[in-house]
């Protein structure tokens, strides 16, 4: 028998042959009929003009030819959907048959048929088969009912399927649960908001209990499933991360995976000092390596992963760098991955070895390999001090070679070299002028224009060099171009007198002859500075550089922190968030880490775990070239096209005495400029915006009636660069007992931004958005708009580090952004935060003397009265002021929303600036912050 | 979860095509073959995005097997899904080829729409599959069978089914080891483990519950922790007996959570061969055999290359079927080669020199040497040196893996097992005789433990020192 003759025949009036096959009354040849119409199916031919008679054989007792027609009824039905009706009765039919795999089969099948009636018809046959005896049925079931939520959401809600759904999870079977939980999750994903996946800790127990029977892909799903699940504290965390770890000897790499996923989302609630933590950590590793002799795909996979796990928790694999060494029939894809992870393993304990391998890679045969290998060697450089010479030596000895890919490769990590270790290496820089002639790549030449700008006064005919680049200049590429502009730049700020002329005519190239608008502005603004205030030139140009950090291409930390919760899914292969890639509103929910429930004993510093680190410490990313001076383009210089057109055509080009008094000034005497192209210097650049609202409330403060504590100007929360163009910034408020949230949103990109919303993570005060966040209109480029955003105080409580951190998510159409903010604790002051005397006094006595705290405010002029009434306006009331001595003693209380009173004694002489705050509270952790709010009203 | 699956045959050309999503159109089909199968440049990742859409690929000799997803799906669990796939194929009808599957696209068609529902995978053991999808059309069941093979897919013992009889109990093992060595140009071992896979046989009747022990180090403290009287035993087991297993990893059929906190594998075995572990080792390695390569270049037309190889272990034992394996260039016109032992030739299609020695006694030594005449070639292309290999079978595992296993046959069988079941619980099966890999039969009528050791020993640097030039 050979069923592969089926794929050949192309005779013409095939249809009309099947056709009368099909209708034919012996069963064998029917079957052999709608094998060939399969046949025709699978390699695109178009035999929908069959249906009617493919439909006829469905009513058989032949299973196999049954299935047959059903594959065919799944490809046709959707182009055919009045036909497909006549294969509803046999379906329903079949959803009674007494033969538990025709049920199942029906089912299955029916759910695949995108046809409105067929789908109708579909309800009853699902509703019994859910409930089926058989469990082959009942898992077969469930899915069809994520099927039917894809083709109808709502009629799947109607018809109460959901809650039946829900119900399998604590099927008997262990197949029934895992389908079921796959299809909830499924549900779940395009309903964000709603609360299917009612994870509790006894759902959660009868999950873990069937993880341990079900077959390998359920485990799977449960593994996915209980990664979204969010423990209620680390105890709850530790019990499953117990009951999970088995499952790292699992021999399906993709359970193994979803496990260190769960794993690597929990242990972030675990407290380090715990036994357990540390034997969770050393648990990881020995699977993670295991991984790597797994199929070449599946090491593919694991190792994107392991990139991913190497970047959030270090220490799992840093004794583990051997493993990582690539080996002779590795496919190409493993190895580069490998490099990537050697290099971020690379530490002074095993710099040697790396480097010993890396350089017998640089000698390998495929080009991107080694290209790879090279670049790693400059980044062994750059990451272990120690080893930079020997790098630098390998790299030479690689220029030796002469391999024209290889030199390039080097010269681009050396320049990075030399912005790591200024002033050490230079001397290598002869040997790399020899090979000048050799670079053909751009990213290669602007890093040797780079170097010869850089350290133009040591290269004696830098001048030269430079010059033979700019004969071909509109042939360069942009990076070189941008690169020679500045190097030109500079060379002429270190050596003004004898590169005049060259300066000028690389000005001239940029701004007149170029129809790149960066290039164009690049030039004008060199050729502004350099004609107005050449000192400032040489300060801007030659300005100390930054350090670069040690780490490269590290993963931004928050998408990290989500890509950890996608670990083992295309996500983490990608390395880019599911929005990335998919479409729809699938995969658009964002996945963070639990936040680390320390307990109460005190806050956890957050000196290891890297997400908790503020921004500022962030290690920044070596910028590729062409990037190194484009800060200065950032600026805004208000309405754009001004001055510069209009210069070029007052201003002769080229006239020789274009820069003439630069010249002078930059050799030391103060001349005057007669021919500056420029008209205007840039007007004040991102002026505080809401500086004066300050002020404005001062008034109110000191008048005292008017309820309106006091306001911070607003600050920028999320800088534009970091939120691909929108810029916010913002400050919060309390008027007549409501709180809200002030916010300026600036578009600062080139594209309309528009579909605003705005979330809060859970918080110390439950501070949640009362309203969604309105913009009106489409917020067009270099608009703002002003939102006051009303805030409560009912959101979800989870104590926060610092106690008044808000995490915010802010998205729009083009991303979602996340930042935190500090809020001032007075906007969470009441208005009737005011005690009774007798009260006052029995708490004072009341409240332990161990909570009490004292604080220090400096430099205050206001005398007791002013601060009294000042103080009120923000809900800070005095109910008694006692003069002792010549000092006034004010006894204040205030409530938070939270219901938590604070009571406060300050002290004020009238001589001295300081004031004495002694806090009295039962919560003596939000003391501090009251003080905070103290200091701030009163100095405003 | 997975979109759709399509299998194409090496021209691109579609063979099996089964969509399971909505959001999989048929073009789909032509972008993976345009962008993968027809792309220029040598394949750089198993996953490919095109236009949204991502691919996942796996390839069988000419075959390529194709995931497609618009989601953000599990990207390793789609891997083993497709692993899987080519098993269970395999299981079937054999080698995957174009020829095979044409010819079984029927029962493919069927096998994808069991084992995949709506793109989720679902039991996919052949043992549980071969019960009901048999291409023999399904002849009429009783109600009885079909409740029995419905609880096997979805039970918990999805890889075997009840009711299996033989007549002999066997139950073979074979360890295979792989010794990865990396050496570093001056001969100096830089990193060296054991990669192992203990592969079962089992032709066992009904449910037997089987453990199986190895000397892992872990273990073997535990127990003489746990009783006194046993330390006498244990000292036997520890010291250089016992192996630290850095990490293993098992087949579905055994409980993990009892792994986990007793460090016991049990399991109730599927019928037929499996792999039941696979398990990882650095610490201690035996390595049996040392090669010695030389390489001379004289001129630019011809090859001189000797290689010794020198066995490392007890005089006393032998090594068999060994075979080394001598990657030539390839612009190899002709070898000649000479060896004092076994028999060596020259494969112009593997570009390679095989050399095969039958038998070698510990602490020997042998060589061969060989002339390579190449052909003059202006290929820029460098010749990759991939390392030498070789292969062997020695009755000890470099890892020092030495294995105990016990097989309990419980009463759910018809009567001839009644007997054989008290036997059976009471006989444990122990092998740890110092050679550790020799033969013993069992006390169970008809039982048979087999063995033998398979070992690999790749060299990845296969020209390390004598590169010299003339």
């Amino acid at each position: 028998m050979t069923d592969s003759k089926y794929f050949t025949t192309t005779k013409k009036g095939e249809i009309f042959e099947l056709k009368a096959e099909l209708n034919s009354d012996k069963k064998e040849k029917k079957k052999e009929a709608v094998k060939k119409v399969i046949a025709s199916m699978t390699v695109g031919k178009d035999v929908s003009a069959l249906f009617p008679d493919v439909v006829n054989c469905m009513q058989t007792d032949n299973l196999e030819l049954k299935k047959l027609v059903y594959l065919y009824l799944m490809n046709y039905a959707k182009s055919q959907p009045d036909m497909a009706i006549m294969a509803v009765n046999t379906f329903v039919k079949d959803c009674e048959d007494p033969n538990p795999l025709i049920r199942a089969l029906a089912v299955r099948t029916m759910g695949c048929i995108r046809v409105d009636k067929i789908t109708e018809y579909l309800c009853e046959p699902l509703r019994k088969c859910l409930k089926d005896e058989d469990p082959y049925v009942r898992k077969t079931a469930a899915v069809c009912v994520a099927k039917l939520h894809d083709i109808n959401a709502q009629l799947v809600e109607d018809q109460g399927f959901l809650d039946t759904l829900k119900d399998l999870i604590s099927d008997s079977n262990p197949m029934v649960v895992a389908n079921a939980v796959a299809a909830l999750s499924e549900i779940a994903e395009s309903h964000p908001s709603s609360n299917l996946l009612d994870l509790n800790p006894q759902s959660i127990n009868k999950l873990l209990t069937a993880l341990n029977e079900c077959t390998e892909w359920g485990q799977i799903f449960i593994l996915d499933c209980l990664a979204n699940y969010m423990p209620k504290d680390d105890r709850e965390a530790q019990s499953i991360c117990e009951r999970v770890t088995p499952r790292l000897s699992h021999a399906n790499s993709a359970v193994v995976l979803s496990a260190v996923k769960v794993l690597m989302k929990f242990m972030e609630m675990l407290s380090k000092d715990l036994d357990y933590y540390g034997t969770l950590l050393k648990k990881l590793a020995p699977p993670l390596v295991t991984l790597l002799s797994a199929e070449p795909e599946l090491q593919y996979v694991a190792l994107r992963n392991i990139n991913l796990i190497v970047q959030k928790r270090p220490e799992i694999l840093k004794h583990e760098m051997k493993v990582f060494f690539v080996k002779y029939n590795d496919p190409i894809y493993v190895k580069l991955e490998k490099l990537d992870i050697m290099i971020r393993l690379a530490s002074q304990a095993n710099i040697a070895q790396v480097l010993a391998e890396l350089k017998e890679y640089a000698t390998e045969v495929d080009v991107d390999f080694v290209r790879k290998a090279v670049r790693a060697i400059g980044r062994c450089a750059i990451k272990v001090e120690q080893s930079a010479e020997r790098c630098v030596s390998t790299l030479l000895d690689l220029i030796q070679t002469k391999v024209n890919y290889v030199v390039q490769e080097a010269i681009v990590v050396i320049k990075d070299i030399f912005r790591k270790y200024p002033n050490k290496y230079e001397s290598v820089i002869a040997t790399l002028c020899e090979n000048l002639d050799s670079l053909d790549e751009p990213e290669a030449r602007a890093a040797m224009i780079w170097i010869v700008g850089e350290y133009a006064e040591r290269i004696d005919n830098a001048d030269e060099l430079l010059e033979s680049f700019l004969e071909g200049f509109h042939d360069e590429s942009t990076q070189v171009q941008l690169q020679l502009l500045t190097a030109i730049v500079k060379l002429f700020l270190k050596k003004p007198t004898e590169t005049q002329e060259l300066v000028q005519q690389v000005l001239s190239l940029a701004t007149q002859d170029s129809d790149n608008p960066d290039l164009r502005d690049r030039g004008y603004i060199y050729w502004r500075l350099l004609s107005t205030d050449p000192v400032a030139a040489k300060e801007v140009v030659l300005a100390e550089k930054p350090l670069i950090s040690e780490e490269t291409d590290l993963i931004e930390p928050t998408l990290l922190d989500e890509l950890i919760c996608y670990i083992g899914t295309l996500a983490s292969v990608y390395h880019k968030p599911p929005s990335a890639f998919v479409e729809g509103s699938r995969g658009v929910l964002h996945k963070g880490l639990p936040p680390r429930t320390g307990s109460i004993e005190g806050p956890e510093s957050p000196d290891t775990a890297p997400s908790g680190e503020p921004a500022a410490d962030q290690p920044s990313v070596i910028p590729t070239q062409g990037d190194l001076l484009g800060d200065l383009l950032n600026l805004d210089l208000g309405p754009p096209v001004t001055g510069p057109p209009m210069a070029t055509s007052t201003v002769p080009m080229g006239a020789v005495d274009l820069l003439g008094g630069g010249l002078d000034s930059l050799i030391g005497g103060s001349g005057s400029f007669t021919a500056a192209p420029s008209s205007t210097a840039p007007t004040n650049v991102g002026a505080p915006l809401g500086s004066g609202l300050g002020d404005l409330f001062d008034l109110t403060a000191g008048v005292g009636t008017l309820s309106g504590s006091y306001v911070a100007p607003k600050t920028v929360w999320l800088p534009a660069m970091k939120a691909k163009g929108l810029e916010i910034s913002g400050t919060f408020s309390r008027q007549v007992g409501s709180i809200s949230m002030d916010l300026v949103l600036t578009n600062k990109a080139l594209q309309v931004m528009s579909d605003f919303a705005i979330q809060f993570n859970r918080n110390s005060f439950g501070l949640a958005p009362a309203a969604p966040l309105q913009v009106h209109a489409p917020l067009a480029p270099n608009q703002s708009v002003e939102i006051s955003l009303p805030l409560n105080t009912v959101g979800s409580v989870m104590k926060m580090d610092p106690l008044n951190n808000l995490q915010v998510a802010v998205k729009n159409n083009i991303d979602v952004f996340y930042f935190s903010t500090l809020y001032p604790l007075h906007i969470l002051f009441v208005e009737d935060g005011k005690m009774e005397r007798q009260m006052f006094l029995a708490t004072w006595k009341d409240i332990p003397n161990e909570n009490e705290t004292q604080f220090q405010i400096k430099d205050c002029s206001l005398n007791a009265d002013a601060v009294s009434s000042k103080l009120q306006g923000s809900n800070i009331f005095t109910i008694a002021k006692r003069n002792v001595e010549g000092q006034d003693m004010l006894y204040q209380s205030l409530k938070l929303t939270n219901g938590i009173w604070v009571l406060a004694e300050l002290r004020i002489q009238p001589s001295n600036p300081s004031f004495m705050l002694s806090l009295k509270c039962r919560a003596p952790e939000v003391s501090q912050y009251i003080y905070q709010a103290y200091e701030t009203i009163l100095k405003n | 979860m997975i979109g759709g699956l399509f299998i194409y045959n090496h021209k691109g050309e579609v063979l099996i095509s089964r969509v399971y999503r909505d959001d999989i159109g048929r073009n789909a089909v032509d972008a993976f073959r345009v962008n993968v199968i027809h792309a220029r440049q040598q394949v750089r990742s198993p996953v490919t995005n095109i236009a949204r859409t991502s691919f996942f690929h796996v390839k069988r000799s000419n075959i390529w097997l194709a995931a497609v997803t618009k989601q953000n799906v599990n990207a390793a669990m789609v891997f083993e899904f497709l692993y899987k796939m080519c098993d269970v194929m395999t299981a079937y009808f054999g080698k995957i080829s174009e020829e095979n599957i044409k010819n079984n696209f029927v029962l493919i068609y069927e096998l994808l729409d069991e084992i995949l529902d709506f793109g989720y995978p679902q039991n996919s053991e052949t043992g549980a599959l071969k019960t009901f999808i048999t291409q023999q059309g399904i002849k009429s069941q009783t109600k009885e069978e079909q409740s029995q093979i419905t609880s096997q897919v979805t039970g918990q013992i999805g890889w075997r089914r009840e009711g299996i009889k033989y007549r002999r109990n066997e139950l073979f093992l074979d360890v295979l080891e792989s010794v990865n060595l990396l050496m570093s140009p001056q001969g100096q071992v830089l990193s060296a483990h054991v990669s192992g896979r203990v592969v079962m046989k089992s032709y066992l009747s009904g449910m037997p519950e089987c453990k199986f022990g190895m000397n892992d180090k872990i273990v073997i403290e535990k127990q003489g922790k746990g009783t006194a009287d046993e330390t006498g035993k244990s000292e036997l087991g520890s010291g250089k007996q016992s192996i630290a297993i850095d990490d293993c990893t098992f087949h579905q059929c055994v409980r993990l959570s009892k792994f986990d906190s007793e460090r016991s594998i049990s399991f109730i075995p599927p019928d037929g061969e499996f792999e039941l572990m696979r398990y990882r080792t650095t610490k201690d390695i035996i390595l049996p055999f040392r090669v010695i390569p030389l390489v001379r270049e004289v001129g630019r037309t011809k090859l001189e290359v000797k290689v010794v190889i020198k066995s490392n272990f007890k005089p006393s034992l032998l090594a068999q079927k060994i075979e080394v394996r001598i990657p030539t260039p390839l612009n190899t016109s002709g070898v000649q080669v000479i060896c004092m032992k076994g028999k060596a030739k020259y494969k112009a299609s593997e570009n390679a020199i095989v050399w095969k020695i039958k038998r070698m006694a510990g602490m020997k030594e042998s060589q061969i040497s060989a002339e390579i005449e190449l052909l003059p070639t202006n290929d820029k292309k460098k010749w990759a040196r991939p390392p030498i290999s070789m292969n062997f079978e020695v009755p000890f595992a470099p890892s020092g893996l030495k294995v105990q296993s016990r097989v309990d046959v419980r009463g759910t069988h018809p009567m001839p097992w009644r007997e054989e079941d008290e036997k059976g619980t009471g006989a444990a099966d122990t092998v740890s005789s110092p050679s550790g890999w020799s033969e013993s039969c069992t006390e169970k009528p008809g039982g048979d433990i087999g063995r033998c050791h398979l070992g690999r020993q790749d060299d990845r640097r296969g020209w390390p020192g004598g590169h010299e030039h003339t």
